[in-house]
């Protein structure tokens, strides 16, 4: 028994010594470690760079193709170096109107426009706008293809600014806004057709800019007006359009503008022509236009509001009544959600005169519109809309009904 | 009481325009924006490159795809910088943002190369924005008054903030070093 286990025993012993020894003999020296070591180094510095050059080439490539698909819009971006693409942008807009009422019944692509910009340099650029209105232009056709925006824009300081060329004009809520996404009803309201003549362009100069936070100005210098007794001094018949427009008295537009709290803006504008027929009539004399307006968004309600007036001298004009032109429109609105869509109602009251002189006799015009805006998308709206009117004298009342589509991008 | 037509119009106006001082539309450089931001100390930057998933969400909170494909950003434990652009009408609007705890701690315009629409750099208008976060529906979780006559620099804006709030929520969620 006692031999038997001394066997085992010793085996073992053996066993674990010849395993020892052999074990002993494969084991690197401190050198070879070294070198081992060495090499792992280099390896790992190997692949380290190879994933540096891989990130590199990462972001090489991305550049690329961003510079490829998008241009060179980074948070530094500069115009200096870029290309024509990169500078020039697209816009646009349109409406569908199909109105009801009592004086006709009709559908009308009444607007269909495209803005096209470019940008010179950082400080200089061209903005303008052309539009087809009622679809077909051209001889016995019912639309006209017009020129409403082309001018060049300089930024003198990065609040003041300069432009030169044919322009919109700084009067009211919808002649520089008009866009059929941003406003209530298919059709413009009627102050801002007929008192204010919107779209109201003009060719000439002009500066605007921040005077103090929350206070903006405009000044221009500008084509006037060239109205007629033949049109009873309307103004909207006035537009030249700076076609070969009449240039013997030049017109000049003011604006003071307040939008120091978010939502709330209030605005006035003044304009004087020296003579509103440019010298064709001599019966007429200068013209002075007022214009104050508040447009308030404070969460779900809004409220716009608005006055005109114009004062024309000379016994002409008086004769038709034609002296005094005014108007105001009031124009509360809420919007709200449902099924997760936007939508938006508003009512609207109007009331306007164009011959409120006192030789004017009874023509004030009144007119209630109510109805609905929904944006399926931030940039397209379907509109629909009821108006009635409430007119003094002979003039016949409009009733009916307004549906239409529009669109910006 | 003439305001000013003809000559002496015109005499005034390249008066104006001649005593103005020349500047560019940088209202603060986007390095001393993030050196404001933390106090000096900015951290290394990361980039959130945007693919796979984040790139469709992204997509869906702008309304298109961002220009590039990968956003530079600045982190600490908690807060998170971006310099972000957005188009208002047809320029980029270069914006600053500083996430805090998930919400919105602060908003800058930083570069505006519109000719409209600047009021929207004012406090009046980006103090609408803090503390703001996202609900479930990736939007702003409030109402922020817009500026009449500067509906897209406006929209640009909440576009911006919900994207800054979005990717700072993917920072904290997963390695943005690759695709969600």
């Amino acid at each position: 028994m006692g031999l038997k286990t001394c066997s085992s025993t010793c085996l073992a012993a053996l066993l674990m010594a010849g395993n020892g020894i052999a074990a002993a003999a494969k084991m690197p020296s401190q050198e070879e470690m070294w070198e081992i070591i060495q090499k792992q180094q280099r390896e790992i510095e190997a692949l380290k760079a190879g994933q540096k050059a891989n990130t590199e080439k990462v972001e090489a490539t991305a550049d690329a193709v961003e510079s490829v698909e998008t241009g060179k819009q980074g948070p530094l971006a500069s115009t200096s170096g870029s290309s024509w693409a990169e500078n020039t942008q697209i816009g646009g807009y349109g409406e569908l109107h199909y109105n009801n009422l009592d004086s006709k019944k009709e559908i009308d692509f009444h607007r269909f426009v495209l803005f096209f910009g470019h940008q010179f340099t950082d400080k200089l650029r061209l903005f303008s706008e052309l539009e087809l209105e009622h679809a077909d232009s051209g001889d016995g056709k019912n639309g006209e293809v017009e020129l409403e925006q082309a001018y060049i824009e300089y930024d003198i300081t990065q609040n003041q600014h300069a432009k030169a060329g044919l322009f919109l004009l700084p009067v009211g809520i919808l002649n520089e806004t008009h866009e059929p996404p941003t406003f209530y009803g298919v059709e413009r309201n009627p102050i801002e057709k007929n008192i204010i003549p919107t779209t109201w362009w003009a060719g000439g100069v002009a500066l605007n800019g921040e005077i103090a936070p929350g206070w903006s100005y405009d000044f221009a210098i500008h084509e006037g007006l060239d109205t007629s007794a033949g049109n009873n001094y309307a103004v909207r018949n006035g537009r030249q359009k700076t076609s070969e427009a009449d240039a013997n008295d030049l017109a000049s537009t003011a604006r003071i503008k307040w939008t120091g709290v978010a939502g709330v803006e209030l605005a006035a504008s003044v304009q004087y022509q020296e003579d509103v027929t440019q010298g064709n009539d001599a019966d007429a004399g200068h013209a002075w236009l007022y214009e104050a307006h508040a447009d308030i968004e404070r969460g779900a309600f809004g409220l716009r509001a608005l006055y005109a007036m114009w004062d024309l001298d000379g016994s002409g004009p008086k004769s038709v009544g034609a002296d005094e032109q005014e108007g105001f429109y009031i124009e509360p609105s809420y919007k709200f959600s449902l099924f997760e869509q936007n939508f938006g109602v508003f009512a609207r009251y109007n009331k306007w005169d164009n011959t409120a002189g006192s030789n004017g006799g009874d023509s004030e015009k009144k007119q209630y519109n109510a109805g609905v805006n929904y944006w399926p998308h931030p940039d397209v709206v379907l509109k629909a809309d009821v108006q009635q009117q409430d007119n003094e004298g002979t003039s016949k009342n409009d009733n009916g009904y307004n549906l239409g589509i529009g669109y910006q991008f | 009481m003439y305001l000013l037509p003809g000559k002496l119009g015109l005499l005034s106006l390249l008066t104006l325009v001649s005593t103005m001082v020349v500047a560019s539309g940088t209202y603060q450089e986007p390095e001393d924006f993030l050196s404001q931001a933390f106090a000096g100390d900015v951290p290394e930057p990361g980039i959130i490159w945007l693919t796979g998933e984040r790139k469709d969400a992204v997509k869906s909170l702008l309304g298109h795809r961002y220009h590039s494909l990968r956003i530079r950003y600045w982190k600490t434990a908690e807060r998170s910088a971006w310099i972000l652009d957005e188009i208002g009408k047809d320029q980029p609007i270069t914006t600053g943002l500083v996430i805090n705890a998930g919400r919105l701690e602060q908003i800058k315009v930083l570069v505006f190369r519109e000719s409209r629409g600047w009021e929207i750099r004012h406090p009046f208008f980006t103090e609408q924005f803090k503390q703001a976060r996202l609900n479930e529906s990736r939007e702003l979780d409030r109402n922020i008054d817009g500026i009449s006559g500067a509906t897209l620099s406006v929209r640009a804006m909440k576009k911006l903030a919900a994207l800054a709030l979005y990717l700072d929520a993917e920072l904290r969620a997963f390695d943005v070093s690759s695709s969600p």
